[in-house]
């Protein structure tokens, strides 16, 4: 139902007609069609697990469809590896980066097409430096790329399909990993792409980003195409009603908090980042049973530093934690996990899951060496099923063998539903939340951010780690926020706005900044 | 154990399946090298396998020789389940192997207890040489690759010193004295059962091996913290396990296991030691973990053919003009396609898809019959009785069981 004016067929760069594709147990993809005209951005709107990612697969040369025709500018052509893809002009920036850090930009980008025996520098730093101020990239070609942020690796992806010269970009989930600063950049650098001729194809489950830049976009359900509308003149809350198939609300219910007793007390803590110089500076911090807490700052300063001394995982220089009245400053992380910390990690591959373990593996990751999961040393694999099963179906997991899957050949969202769901079923008095929303779709974010209210409503204390300050106000009662390492000040989100604290985030203190 | 789910009975691909593909493509590559140095491939297999099996006496030897390959197996394949490489299962067998000749020469006791004793002195020796390099990569990080190693050169300097100061034998300045029969694995009643081979007790030390690592790994909280250290070692850190606890604890296990491989080699097979000889079987034992998909039962039935081609190549040579060397060129080949068995698992995979749709397609037009069936069935019973809705039953029954194949995953 494609609402734009008419237009010929000629005018499509991609066409995908009828595609199926089938895994194990599920339906991927099931006669999904899509069309993209030239010069558009359009975007490829659906809930984890929906099948987008397997679509994209098929269009980039990684996997095969099982049925259905690809057609790239008119002509029908078959895909059988990114090569092919990269061949017919398609370029693809994928959700995790494949660049080898300590290589520079240009390095990363003439990978694979360095032509000839000697490597020529100078000429491909010219042309990647041409491209970069062509499209407003601004990126340094000589930097390294373990020293350069998580926003500028993604403009090296970018830079590297340019270079390779393609006209159909596929930005996977290109946002995920990004600050609200450099999302906008993002935008911005994708209506410059658009400018100069190329056709973008944007792959999300945010609305306001596909409202913000998307021209047309196709909605996929559970392997079934919905629609294709028209961004313009759809609203947020119709896209979201046809990805998830029911009406969804974005504001979450909750009454105003009743703090309790202390569970978590940060006193002047100081922590030591990777580098070696001061994360996390004399930072002191109470969350009470009852309330949540949110942390707000832009990414990398300090709040991941922060986490892992109260968790265990990086060792505090000075200060002390204490969990639900224990001193755990010293303490091994099991024991930390025995005074009531609950931790759902920021990375979810490195430390959530175990991917080639099973889910139901996974799911007791924390608890397999007590009752009832084990006795005397020996694990009870039935209690471990069942326990497995009822945080899968709670928690809407979804995957081709149930609980039998490897963590692993489940899709980004529902890796990030599994902990969630094991974090929470475990019903710590402290859980530690970092972007507990990451990667997840309006569905899922409606549910996880009602059960971490109902959490605080269980009398328990949250800490909220995230990036998105419409998460932190959505959740939070009281606002701590965090720059260059320090508290800049805790604010009750009542009292506050979001210019207010963005002023803090920026380190500018107090009410006198704000005026 | 509670009930598996109810899942779609499908051809998939699976570690035996690509095991064997392996095997029968080492076998063809060894055919065709046989056939290129201008040998009957038909005749050399022949005397390869009969050199294995063909009597009582020499299907002993195989599973003399398989018992080391099938411990050190074991040893290797434990080490990858925790993510270690563990290539210094030579030095751990000879450490082994030394603790257990030591005990043979001077240690008398009544023969179940000395078992015993001989057991564990061999487990104790290679668990030390294990645990050394366990020991490094938990505290100092050092590559356990690198640290295996060193430890293999330490053992076999350390052997090399030790035999002829210590142990010398008679005649031969170059080994042990021989320890006597009844000091060592051998026993009458198997000599005797396989006709005076060389099998000894060590097969059953290994039987019990595997089911114990097996178990180890399956069903304990011990191999739970081994396969999480071993697939994410940063989860397991997060989870709470301690990681560097676990890497030493493997190691351990994993020398122990070889040093049980050194016991059934040196007190077993051999009845003494010889000096500058780095045994070949730590090596082999890599083979036989990888053909083995690092499962312990894999590792049982891999040591046993890798010991069958090993007992077989000396009769091979001496009846025909095929040099040793292809039965090794097998091993290697076949190694080499286990390596790659991603590709195997593609082709496989692609097979079973398309019997899968084959079937498939058979099944919907099965069921299309079958509703045409059933609505002629009911349309016949429809006309005595009085409503549509009983006269539907019969087809949907007889529908349900036949259409297995989507068993309700579709449902949108």
């Amino acid at each position: 139902m494609p609402s734009k004016g008419v237009y010929s067929p000629m005018s499509h760069v991609i066409e995908m007609l009828h595609i199926r594709k089938e895994f194990p147990g599920i339906v991927a993809n099931d006669d999904i069609s899509l069309q993209v005209e030239q010069g558009e951005i359009h975007a490829i709107l659906g809930e984890n697990g929906a099948g987008k990612s397997t679509l994209m697969s098929i269009l980039f040369g990684l996997y095969h469809a099982d049925e259905g025709i690809i057609k790239v500018k008119g002509k029908e052509v078959k895909i059988s590896s990114p090569n092919d893809a990269t061949e017919l002009g398609i370029g693809m920036v994928h959700q995790h980066f494949q660049l080898v850090h300590n290589f520079t930009v240009t390095e990363n980008i003439i990978l694979g097409k360095e032509g000839g025996f000697f490597l020529d520098r100078r000429n491909a730093s010219k042309k990647i430096k041409a491209l970069s101020e062509k499209y407003g990239l601004s990126i340094d070609p000589d930097m390294v790329i373990e020293d350069i942020s998580v926003g500028m690796q993604q403009r090296v992806e970018i830079l590297k399909m340019l270079y390779r010269d393609a006209d159909i970009l596929i930005f996977d989930e290109p946002t995920a990993v990004l600050t609200p600063q450099e999302i906008d950049e993002l935008m911005q650098i994708m209506r410059n792409l658009v400018a100069e001729g190329k056709s973008i194809i944007l792959i999300t489950h945010k609305l306001d980003e596909i409202k913000a830049v998307a021209d047309r976009c196709t909605i996929i359900r559970r392997g079934k195409m919905i629609g294709v509308v028209d961004v313009a003149t759809t609203s947020q809350a119709q896209m979201a009603a046809m990805m998830v198939g029911r009406p969804v609300s974005f504001k979450v219910e909750k009454k105003t908090a009743q703090p309790g007793r202390v569970i978590l007390d940060v006193h002047h803590l100081n922590v030591m980042n990777s580098k070696k110089v001061l994360g996390v500076k004399d930072f002191s911090l109470t969350v009470r049973a009852g309330e949540i807490v949110g942390i707000a700052g832009v990414d990398g300063n300090g709040q991941s530093e922060l986490v892992e001394a109260i968790t265990g995982l990086r060792p505090i220089e000075s200060g002390a934690v204490s969990v639900a009245g224990t001193d755990v400053t010293h303490a091994s992380i099991r024991a930390r996990n025995e005074a009531g910390i609950g931790h759902i990690p920021e990375d979810r591959q490195k430390r959530g899951l175990v991917l080639n373990e099973t889910v139901a593996a996974n799911m007791v990751i924390k608890d397999y060496y007590h009752a009832p999961f084990s006795r005397h040393g020996l694990l009870k694999e039935d209690v471990i099923e069942t326990y497995a099963k009822d945080v899968v179906k709670q928690f809407d997991v979804r995957s081709g063998e149930g609980i039998f899957s490897l963590a692993g050949k489940l899709s980004g969202g529902n890796q990030q539903k599994a902990i969630v769901g094991r974090e929470m079923v475990a019903d710590p008095q402290l859980l530690i939340a970092v972007q507990p929303t990451r990667g997840l779709d309006v569905g899922a974010i409606e549910y996880i951010h009602k059960q971490l209210v109902l959490h605080r409503d269980k009398g328990h204390a949250v800490l909220l780690v995230s990036f998105e300050l419409d998460e932190i106000f959505n959740l939070s009662d009281r606002i701590a926020v965090m720059n260059n390492g320090e508290l800049v000040d805790v604010v009750k989100t009542s009292e506050t706005d979001e210019h207010e604290v963005g002023l803090l985030m920026a380190g500018v203190k107090g009410k006198e900044g704000a005026k | 154990m509670s009930k598996k789910p109810k899942q779609k009975k499908e051809f998939k691909s699976n570690d035996f399946l690509i095991a064997l593909s392996a095997v029968v493509l080492g076998l063809i590559a060894g055919a065709v090298l046989m056939a290129a140095i201008g040998s009957n491939p038909f005749e050399g297999f022949l005397y390869l396998f009969r050199g294995g099996l063909m009597n009582i006496e020499r299907i002993g030897n195989t599973l003399a020789t398989a018992t080391t390959l099938m411990l050190v197996g074991l040893s290797v394949a434990f080490a990858f389940k925790t993510g270690l490489f563990n290539i210094g299962a030579s030095g751990q067998m000879l450490v082994g192997g030394l603790c257990a000749t030591l005990v043979a020469h001077h240690v008398f006791l009544p023969r179940p207890l000395y078992l015993v004793v001989l057991i564990l002195s061999a487990l104790l020796g290679g668990a030390l040489w294990g645990v050394i390099p366990g020991f490094l990569k938990a505290k100092f990080n050092v590559h356990e690759v690198v640290a295996t190693i060193m430890m293999n050169w330490i053992a076999y300097w350390s052997v090399y010193y030790f035999v002829p100061a210590y142990l010398k034998g008679p005649s031969l300045e170059t080994e042990s004295a021989s320890i006597a029969v009844t000091q060592s694995l051998r026993t009458e009643w198997l000599t005797k059962m396989f006709h005076g081979s060389y099998v000894n007790l060590g097969i059953f030390v290994a039987i019990v091996a595997v089911i114990i690592v097996k178990f180890i790994l399956d069903k304990t909280t011990l191999g739970f913290e081994l396969k999480a250290v071993g697939s994410n070692r940063f989860c397991a850190e997060y989870a709470g396990i301690k990681v560097n606890r676990n890497v030493v604890v493997s190691m351990m296990i994993a020398g122990g296991l070889a040093g049980l491989a050194g016991l059934t080699f040196y007190t077993g097979y051999a009845r003494n030691m010889q000096i500058g000889v780095m045994p070949s079987q730590g090596f082999d034992g890599i083979a036989v973990a990888l053909l083995g998909a690092s499962n312990p039962v894999g590792v049982l039935f891999s040591s046993l053919f890798f010991g069958m081609l090993q007992s077989g190549k000396g009769f091979m040579n001496a009846m025909t003009s095929v040099p040793p060397e292809i039965a090794d060129t097998i091993i290697a080949t076949i190694i080499y396609f286990t390596a790659t068995s991603v590709l195997f698992k593609k082709f496989w995979d692609g097979v079973a898809r398309k019997m899968t749709i084959r079937r498939e397609k058979e099944v919907a037009a099965q069921e299309a019959q079958d509703a045409k069936d059933a609505q002629t069935v009911a349309g016949r019973l429809a006309e005595p009785s009085s409503g549509p809705d009983v006269s539907l039953h019969p087809s949907r029954e007889s529908i349900g069981p036949v259409s297995g194949g989507t068993d309700g995953k579709e449902v949108k």
